[in-house]
């Protein structure tokens, strides 16, 4: 077996996974393992892209594992549990509605993510395909986790597994973006975080709880 | 180093140093030579793709061509503008109280920032950097939203945040996508999201993927743009913010998003052929042309029903690129500029309104011809201005859409013309009582700085009657340029 080839089927395997932790975090119940599962799903955003710049022998995406691994794997799960414990939301997290429809309406995402990918051609890439099926799915159940939940904090999570997701599709597929952009989007993330945090506190401070359902409700 | 590159560093060091003065007087004063100096070193850009023609800068990283070279000076012209207006205003929102000084350091720091993001996504060249720079812009408003801390300005700033946010990063998804078919032609490096290298290899593109990619770059910037069914961030931020803010986001970060959007329609249509990109554009244009206008006669606050005026005239923009002949393009390049400098100018006299009468709800707003002639002469003109009669630019601009309408789809005229009707008498309905009303007591005068006003209705009116050589020029090459898909 040659380097492509394994390469190939590792992307494979990090794709399922990562959809795999997409779930994870759609099923959650608790705030803890939900940051433990955000987390989990940084590191191995971090470990793909290492072993895509290992068998390219890209330096470029050694510098977007690194990042992706400290700020997604560590640096910005580690914040937000910070201000979960802060704000005394270190709780249960409220969905809208149950699990188990909400595990169905991410299944359904998926199947609809691979029906949408079909007229991509297999010509380009052998796996681009799959990839991108994936990822998109991914971005579509980061969606749902942000429609499903009720505080502010869990939204976050799913605005920044959104995130993860966007990078994965681009690692995978495209064994990333130029350095540049990498780098710009790492950067805008990490003030999207700094801002999120500020608003929890003013939130908080403004309406005395960050359930969103009380932004609804104005004066 | 080169006048681009002072561009674009000029506003993000003010921005810096702005982020450290304490005095809110001295604050205001290098705000505005900041954002004049911006706009002469613009002026001189324009003067250098006037005699050369399209330009790039630093290895391709930066370009210039006749599409986005009136944007940034229209950017940086209204920043100006803006920031004169802004002057009185927030002094005297902070003589009130209602701002801190610190707050209002935040603010000039965040307003700088918002600038060079927004000439960042005009100038360069790199699709991934362009939607860096959007991003940037969005972060740095969402603070100046939130600015007022008051439970509707957070709330309507969350908003912002999380739909802007999450329609962004479906137009970074869409990017990437670019990325895996444009990366197999141009090879795996910054070449591959280079605008002017893309658009002569358009054809080579896969098609099915660029399909995909588009209908998620449409959603994503027409997040921003502010098209129906995603518009709903749009008149809450407007409402809430201070109103230099609603002003520069109505005037200037709508065009920009509809500039991504419509640079990104250029390159797919060049890969697909088929055209589904105008159709959707040209789709979400009507729609949201319906639903702004209808949604007009519905509002209360003041701020709130001129944003539903700009997600009107969005739509039509967008409606008009989608249409994508040459008339159509360049009756969609002169409502660019002729919305943002009319929009602009309304909203600077309804922050002056909304300041003489302590509120911004339309029926307590009563009078304003007796009270403050100035302002009520300027809110009359502006809105006889943006709802398009003659001899404004805006009349100019929608007689030309409409004709390029005619020519190619005619029943859509069906569907624009009793929008323009409907969102003509929302605004007038509203506007009559407060101009002509009787004043309540409670108003009181207030200096005000009408200068900005009749200067963007001065030029918007002269657009109207003659369009100079070289902006007809621009536009007809930009036109061109966009219907033709190559640079």
């Amino acid at each position: 077996m040659n380097s492509a080839e394994v390469l190939r089927q590792l992307s494979t395997v990090s794709a399922s996974l990562f959809l795999l932790t997409s779930f994870a975090l759609l099923a959650q119940r608790h705030m803890r393992a939900f940051l433990i599962w955000f987390s989990f799903q940084g590191i191995l955003l971090g470990s793909l892209s290492a072993m895509v710049a290992y068998s390219t022998d890209s330096y470029e995406l050694y510098v977007s594992a690194i990042l992706a691994f400290f700020l997604k794997g560590i640096l910005i799960p580690f914040l937000l549990w910070k201000i979960v414990i802060r704000l005394g939301v270190n709780r249960e997290v409220e969905t809208q509605i149950n699990l188990f429809s909400t595990m169905l309406i991410g299944a359904i995402l998926v199947l609809f993510s691979y029906y949408v990918s079909l007229p991509i051609q297999k010509t380009i890439m052998d796996m681009t395909r799959n990839i991108i099926a994936i990822g998109l799915a991914c971005v579509l159940i980061s969606m749902l986790i942000m429609i499903t939940r009720r505080k502010a904090v869990t939204q976050v999570v799913g605005y920044l597994t959104l995130e993860n997701s966007l990078f994965f599709t681009a690692t995978a597929a495209t064994h990333g973006m130029p350095l540049v952009v990498e780098i710009g989007v790492a950067f805008d993330v990490l003030i999207a975080v700094l801002i999120f945090g500020v608003f929890f506190f003013q939130i908080r401070k403004t309406f005395d709880s960050l359930d969103l359902r009380h932004l609804e409700n104005k004066p | 180093m080169n006048l681009l590159n002072l561009l674009l560093i000029l506003p993000f060091l003010t921005g810096g140093v702005l982020s450290v003065i304490p005095s809110s007087r001295l604050a205001v004063k290098l705000n505005v030579a900041a954002c004049s100096l911006t706009f002469i070193i613009s002026l001189g850009l324009a003067l250098e793709v006037l005699k050369r023609g399209t330009i790039q800068f630093d290895d391709h990283a930066f370009f210039l061509d006749p599409f986005n070279i009136f944007l940034v000076c229209l950017t940086t012209f209204v920043a100006t503008t803006t920031s004169i207006f802004s002057g009185t205003y927030m002094l005297h929102e902070e003589e009130i109280g209602k701002v801190t000084s610190n707050q209002l350091r935040h603010y000039h720091a965040m307003y700088q920032l918002f600038i060079f993001g927004m000439l960042l996504a005009l100038t360069t060249n790199n699709i991934g950097v362009l939607w860096i720079a959007m991003e940037l812009a969005t972060l740095a408003t969402v603070l100046l939203v939130a600015l007022y801390r008051t439970r509707s300005a957070i709330s309507a700033a969350w908003k912002y945040f999380i739909l802007c946010g999450m329609g962004i990063a479906l137009a970074l998804f869409g990017t990437i996508l670019i990325f895996t078919t444009s990366s197999h032609v141009l090879g795996h490096s910054n070449e591959a999201l280079t605008w002017t290298l893309l658009y002569p290899i358009a054809d080579q593109l896969d098609s099915s993927v660029l399909t995909i990619a588009f209908v998620f770059l449409m959603v994503g910037y027409g997040t921003k743009v502010g098209l129906f069914p995603m518009h709903s961030w749009l008149p809450d931020a407007h409402a809430e913010g201070p109103t230099p803010i609603s002003a520069v986001l109505s005037g200037l970060l709508l065009n920009v998003a509809l500039y991504a959007l419509v640079r990104c329609k250029t390159l797919v249509d060049g890969a697909t052929q088929n055209g589904l990109a105008g159709y959707l554009m040209m789709g979400f244009g009507l729609l949201s042309v319906m639903i702004a206008a209808l949604s007009l006669h519905r509002q209360k606050d003041i701020k709130r029903m001129f944003s539903f005026s700009s997600i009107e005239h969005m739509g039509l923009m967008t409606f008009s690129f989608g249409i994508g002949t040459f008339l159509a393009n360049f009756a969609a390049l002169l409502h660019m500029t002729v919305h943002s400098l009319v929009k602009s100018g309304i909203f600077f006299t309804v922050g002056h309104a909304a300041q003489s009468s302590k509120t911004q709800i339309m029926k307590k707003i009563r009078g304003l011809i007796n009270l403050q002639p100035g302002v009520g002469v300027g809110l009359l003109t502006g809105t006889i201005a943006i709802a398009g009669f003659p001899p404004f630019g805006v009349f100019t601009s929608e007689f030309l859409l409409i004709t390029a309408a005619l020519e190619t789809y005619p029943w859509t005229v069906g569907i624009i013309l009793p929008s323009l009707v409907i969102a003509f008498a929302g605004l007038f309905r509203h506007l009559h009582p407060m101009v002509f009303g009787i004043p309540a007591r409670e108003q009181k005068l207030l200096r005000v700085n009408m200068l900005p006003v009749y200067i963007h209705l001065g030029i918007a009116l002269l657009l109207g009657i003659f369009i100079p050589k070289f902006l007809a020029n621009w536009f007809q090459i930009a036109a061109e340029l966009l219907s033709r898909g190559n640079v």
